[in-house]
């Protein structure tokens, strides 16, 4: 588990005051059956559960110990971190010496004065717990922002200054009452918790934020669609508020899009305290909402088919319309749900198999055929456990993992889907997968295929690890090797020597089914691995000689450095000097800035846009898919569901040989530096007479004594495009997943164009007058430059975390940053911004190891630790 | 002398290596163990190592000269099984006290001893405090799972007093090792606080886990990561790995401990895996490789021996990564780290 997730589910139904249930269990002293509840929570997405033996009948001490005792030794509810919840301190002490693991307490409060809340705290410290601060002190529980927002920061204070309590071990819980109740009072609590959780998100460092959620609700007892309504919304938007966690009944959360439009827009009046009325409206509307609700009847000339003929047209029209009731149909002529899939729906799927092959059907299109297929056989599984003999007939397992550290996994979900839409099996584990799990799970399923993916250059070295570790672990099974930061040449060289039972790197999705097939196939799969070998081999081979011819040292390459004329020139100062920070940015705006070629390009369809569209052969496909995204992105727009953000800033700057010095704007002192690499082709023969570039070149020297700026910047389309994509990944919908990451990518990025014309034009002002079609900004026609740390002109990703530090990306700015320094949430950009009329962009290239060993030594890192971060623009062997 | 934290800033120090084996190397007897103090006890103490503090001096301190002598900068006291109820065991549970203080005493004066001789060396004493032979988080009876055979408050004072003596006997920082229940060890890093602030003492404290087997987790359950957010609070010197394992094995937790780890990395490994005779087949040329390899690699700021290890291997691990820069510290952005058996951070 790690933090690429951007909210916290803690598990509520562990409690004797919240369920009967357990209540019951735990009273009549059946303990064992009180264990089954925490599993429960677990398997319905808890990842933290709460534990609370408050009652008045029972040893509250003994009972905390005893179950504490009872789930340690559970490894699937263990494995979770565990929220001690008590109001009394001597059962949470109990509670914690019963625990190994790093636990949360809830709560402790200044309602008894700062010595005993000190103490509590010192205590818990010494325990190695997080803690949760309820907001309350002496005077009472606070119910206004102001209230909440005091005690939190009074509490922060003793914790952090008076017994270096670690600030982000401190969790505060500012209160969720009751709305709705009919008493004036209570309208703005709701309204209360939320700006409460924004000040305390933006004014006290790395705390975080949680709140019990059943009670904003409590006013609508008896009637749960209307709760389940209620706590939905909340969530919604107290987590765009900056609420981190909250303790709600696992699995029983509604999904947001799916609340009845007038109950949504009455629940959040309520919320936001709209109006007087709001709270009899919603009074009004929840007597509508008890029933079920109604469906809609729609006719097609298709629909009027054979029933199997109707499967097929599903299929390869990609409409799931009606795809459970024609289930259920098949199902009701006596056939089994093997038989089903085996028959009419494998039919449809060779059918959807034949036209992909040959070139008649394009990948959006599979991938929605396949979405019809999915949500077909999880409609037919639960008639299949009850015969557990059945099992369809796969072709093969194939193992799918986006590796450590990285995050991003639209290729690999693509690929995951047209596999099974040709009969493999598909485990794929999802991403930031760590080796072990890998081998693990390779050897536990007996898989055929094992297939790694990634995105950022340092997956490559986790690839790597991944193979040595597999090959370590004797696991035989042939891997595949894709991902947009993969190569051919890179597998052959890095990855193909550390394995021994065939390795192949896989150029896209349409690809992957015919290379599984011959690793699959008894007679194919030696003579296929074979010829891979020699390919590598030889590839190898030429690899090393050319590299060699070309080497040049750094010395001779910084003489050669691009020379610009500073005496003749003023850098232009930036308007705005402090850090700025804007959310909440118009979808709609960004909408315009987007470039659609690389988003038509995930979908491996190729051409330029909007030409695309009108493609003889790849149009109908392109112009279905782009239809779709604009529906997508409308609905995106209108129903609010993701936030795009945007940091950046500006710094006085200088250059320090291959260095760039960042000052502090009022003192000039340097506050970070910023390391880059320079080109090391030998350029002494070339007739263009080109410099050797490196960033540094752009920005006036210390020598110069002139004063230049850099600035940096982060977007990012928000935590809700991840959200909404699980969201569709749950229902089976691939397609409409993929699309969603997809366009958010393209958000990211267009946000990243949009921010950078305003920062020429307004906030770095030094091209006032520019005006620029969205073609010409694609072509890099402006002035100045935004290189991305992690991309050809500045290859090390490892820069991010200045970077980041710079912008205070941990305050501002939802983005984090993983072990491999990928970007999480996945759909964000970041990037440094050069405002110098001769900056371009350019890349590094290869670099040797007299200029590694002086970057390390720059950077005061290990040489090996920099080799590692730069194994893909290494131009020699790593000797042991 | 040079505080440990400084020379651990200049490059890679040496721990040494086991003591059980070369006690099993002397052959002793039952008589032995007694001595005249303990020759009418009931129990045999045969095997009872720590005992010899009391009844075989002069072979405890031999045995810290020799590894003084091939290398070793730290020293670890003959006190792993010194807790009161590990000693419980031999019905000794009222000498714990003793056991410690003496131990503590014979590795200071090794180390004394030596520097009178090499006075430009710099040597450490780390006073020992074993795993103990119950579990706190598990339950010894598989009918029935929430039992325990001891609890956190025992095992506190059971290490509050092996502390104390340890302490007082002049020891330079205190090792937590061969952790195998957190919870365990949670208490003996409570106790260590607690006797800090009693004797106002701020000793460094080392804690070192053992992975049990290939599944990568503790006997207790707990990823290595899980294992270092729960005990990272108490702001220790170092984290590290050792027992159980050999070099080969232990190798990928050793790159995922310097994957996470904030603080200096100790590593002791066993002399490989034990063969079908229970004895340790890894040559110290082996081990040494290991410890370049990894000191190369920039994973390690303190390396030594556990089970089956011998001055040789030490020896060979020093001349291995002389000149070679330790690892360097690394730095990460504060998170909420908590833990069951697996990480979870946010």
């Amino acid at each position: 588990m790690n933090s690429n997730i951007n909210f916290i589910n803690i598990g509520e139904r562990t409690n004797v005051t919240g369920s009967a249930k357990f209540k019951k269990l735990i009273m009549s002293d059946q303990f064992e059956e009180a264990v089954a509840i925490a599993k429960d929570q677990i398997d319905n997405g808890a990842q933290i559960i709460d534990i609370n033996m408050d009652e008045g009948l029972l040893d509250s001490k003994e009972a905390m110990r005893k179950y504490l005792n009872l789930i340690s030794v559970e490894p699937d509810i263990a494995k979770v971190p565990f929220m001690i919840d008590s109001s009394k301190w001597e059962v949470i002490e109990a509670g914690l010496k019963c625990i190994q693991g790093k636990a949360i307490v809830n709560s402790i409060s200044l309602k008894e004065g700062e010595e005993i809340f000190l103490s509590q705290a010192e205590k818990i410290k010494s325990y190695g717990g997080a803690v949760v601060v309820m907001a309350f002190d002496e005077k009472g529980q606070a119910d206004n922002v102001d209230r909440k927002f005091n005690i939190c920061q009074r509490a922060y204070n003793l914790l952090v200054k008076k017994i270096n309590f670690h600030p982000q071990d401190i969790i505060f819980d500012p209160n969720v009452f009751a709305v709705a109740t009919g008493i004036e009072e209570h309208n703005n609590y709701a309204l209360d918790f939320f700006e409460a959780t924004k000040l305390i998100k933006s004014k006290l460092p790395f705390a975080k934020v949680s709140g019990g959620l059943s009670n904003v609700s409590f006013s609508f007892r008896g009637n749960n669609q209307v709760r389940e309504a209620m706590h939905s919304c909340f969530l919604y938007h107290a987590i765009k508020y900056g609420l981190d966690m909250a303790i709600v009944n696992a699995g029983q959360i509604t999904i947001y899009e799916q609340i009845p439009n007038d109950l949504k827009t009455a629940v959040e009046d309520v919320l936001f305290n709209k109006s007087n009325l709001a709270t009899d409206n919603l009074l009004e509307i929840s007597k509508k909402y008890s029933g079920n609700v109604e469906r809609k009847k729609v006719t097609n000339e298709w629909r009027k088919q054979s029933l199997e003929k109707k499967i097929e047209y599903a299929l390869v029209n990609g409409i799931n319309e009606f795809i459970e009731s024609d289930t259920e149909s098949l199902r009701k002529t006596n056939k089994s749900p093997l038989e089903i899939i085996e028959g009419p729906l494998m039919d449809g799927m060779n059918v959807v198999g034949d036209l992909f092959g040959s070139g008649k059907m394009f990948l959006p299109q599979v991938v929605k055929s396949a979405r019809v297929m999915k949500q077909s056989v999880a409609y037919l599984l639960p008639f299949m456990e009850s015969n557990t003999e059945e099992k369809a007939k796969k072709k093969g397992k194939i193992l799918l993992a986006t590796v450590k550290g990285d995050v991003h996994d639209i290729g690999k979900n693509i690929v995951g889907v047209v596999l099974q839409c040709n009969n493999f099996e598909i485990i794929d584990l999802g991403v930031m997968v760590t080796a072990n799990k890998i081998i693990e799970t390779a050897i536990k399923e007996n898989v055929d295929l094992i297939g790694l993916s990634g995105l950022i250059t340092p997956s490559l070295d986790e690839m790597c690890f991944v193979a040595s570790e597999l090959k370590r672990n004797n696991v035989t099974k042939p891997l595949l090797i894709g991902g947009a930061t993969t190569s051919k040449i890179h597998t052959a060289i890095k990855i193909d020597p550390l394995y021994d039972f065939g390795v192949c790197h896989v150029t896209d999705a349409s690809k992957a089914v015919a290379v599984a097939s011959n690793l699959i196939s008894k007679n194919k799969v030696k003579p296929f691995i074979d010829s891979l070998a020699k390919e590598y081999s030889s590839l190898r081979n030429n690899y090393f000689k050319k590299e060699k011819s070309s080497l040049n040292n750094i010395e001779n390459c910084r003489k050669n450095r691009f020379v610009f004329n500073w005496n003749s020139y003023t850098p232009p100062t930036p308007k705005v000097k402090k850090i700025n920070f804007q959310q909440n940015i118009s979808i709609k705006k960004i909408s315009k800035f987007i470039d659609w070629n690389p988003f038509f390009e995930a979908w491996e369809l190729y051409g330029k846009f909007p030409k695309i569209l009108e493609d003889k052969i790849i149009g109908k496909a392109a112009s279905d898919l782009w239809k779709d995204a604009k529906k997508m992105l409308d609905k995106i727009t209108e129903e609010n569901l993701t936030s795009p953000k945007a940091v950046f800033g500006f710094w006085p700057a200088n250059s320090v040989g291959d260095d760039i010095a960042v000052y502090d704007e009022k003192t000039k002192v340097e506050v970070s530096r910023l390391y880059f690499l320079r080109q090391q082709m030998d350029r002494s023969k070339s007739k263009s007479k080109r410099a050797n570039f490196c960033l540094a070149d752009f920005v006036a020297p210390t020598s110069a004594n002139i004063e230049d700026y850099i600035g940096g910047f982060i977007v990012t389309a928000g935590e809700g495009i991840e959200k909404l994509a699980k969201y569709y990944e749950d229902k089976n919908d691939d397609y409409n997943s993929i699309l969603v990451k997809a366009l958010g990518d393209r958000i990211a990025e267009a946000l990243a164009e949009m921010l950078h014309v305003d920062v020429r034009t307004k906030f770095w002002g030094y091209a006032n007058g520019e005006k620029f079609s969205n073609d010409q900004l694609i072509n890099e026609e402006y002035i100045g430059i935004r290189p991305a740390p992690g991309y050809p002109a500045c290859p090390d990703h490892t820069e991010k975390k200045t970077l980041f530090r710079l912008l205070k990306a941990d305050e501002n700015i939802n983005v984090k940053l993983t072990e491999s320094f990928a970007m999480s949430p996945s759909s964000s950009v970041s990037g440094l911004y050069f405002s110098n009329p001769s900056s371009a962009y350019f890349g590094v290239g290869k670099v040797y190891e007299d200029q590694v060993k002086d970057y390390a030594k720059r950077k005061g890192v290990n040489k090996n630790i920099a080799e590692k971060w730069l194994s893909s623009s290494l131009g020699y062997v790593i000797e042991d | 002398m040079k505080k440990i934290q400084e020379a651990l800033k200049e490059r890679i120090l040496i721990l040494d290596g086991a003591m059980g084996t070369m006690i099993q190397q002397e052959k002793l007897e039952e008589d032995d163990f007694r001595g005249a103090k303990f020759k009418d006890t009931k129990i045999l103490l045969k095997g009872n190592n720590d005992i010899l503090n009391l009844t075989k001096e002069k072979l405890i301190y031999d045995i810290h000269t020799k590894y003084l002598m091939s290398g070793a900068d730290i020293i670890e006291t003959n006190t792993f099984n010194s807790t009161r109820v590990s000693q419980s065991d031999y019905d000794c549970a009222d000498i714990s006290n003793e056991l410690n203080f003496q131990g503590g005493k014979i590795a200071r004066k090794a180390v004394d001893d030596y520097l009178e001789k090499n006075p430009n060396e710099v040597k450490f004493v780390a006073g020992v405090l074993g795993p103990t032979n119950r579990t706190c988080s598990m339950s010894p009876d598989v009918n029935n799972p929430g039992f325990r055979n001891i609890t956190f408050d025992e095992l506190l004072t059971d290490y509050e007093e092996s502390t104390e003596a340890l302490i007082s006997s002049g020891v330079d920082l205190i090792m937590v090792e061969t952790v195998f229940d957190t919870l365990n060890a949670k208490a003996a890093l409570m106790a260590i606080q607690n006797i800090q602030d009693k004797l106002k003492t701020t000793l460094p404290v080392m804690i070192s886990a053992t992975i049990t087997d290939l599944s990568g987790r503790t006997l207790s359950g707990q990823t290595i990561e899980a294992f270092y957010n729960s005990i990272i609070h108490v702001n220790p010197l170092s984290i590290g790995l050792n027992c159980a394992l050999g070099p080969k094995e232990l190798e990928p937790y050793v790159i995922e401990l310097d994957r996470i780890s904030e603080k200096f990395i100790s590593v002791h490994p066993n002399a490989g895996l034990p063969n079908a005779f229970g004895e340790y087949d890894e040559t110290p040329e082996s081990m040494g490789n290991f410890a370049r390899k990894w000191s190369k690699n920039g994973y390690i700021n303190i390396i030594g021996g556990c089970c089956g290890t011998t001055p040789e291997h030490i020896n060979l691990m020093k001349k291995n990564v002389k000149n070679i820069e330790p690892r360097q510290k690394k730095n990460f952005e504060p998170k909420l780290q908590l833990s069951g058996l697996e990480s979870f951070q946010f």
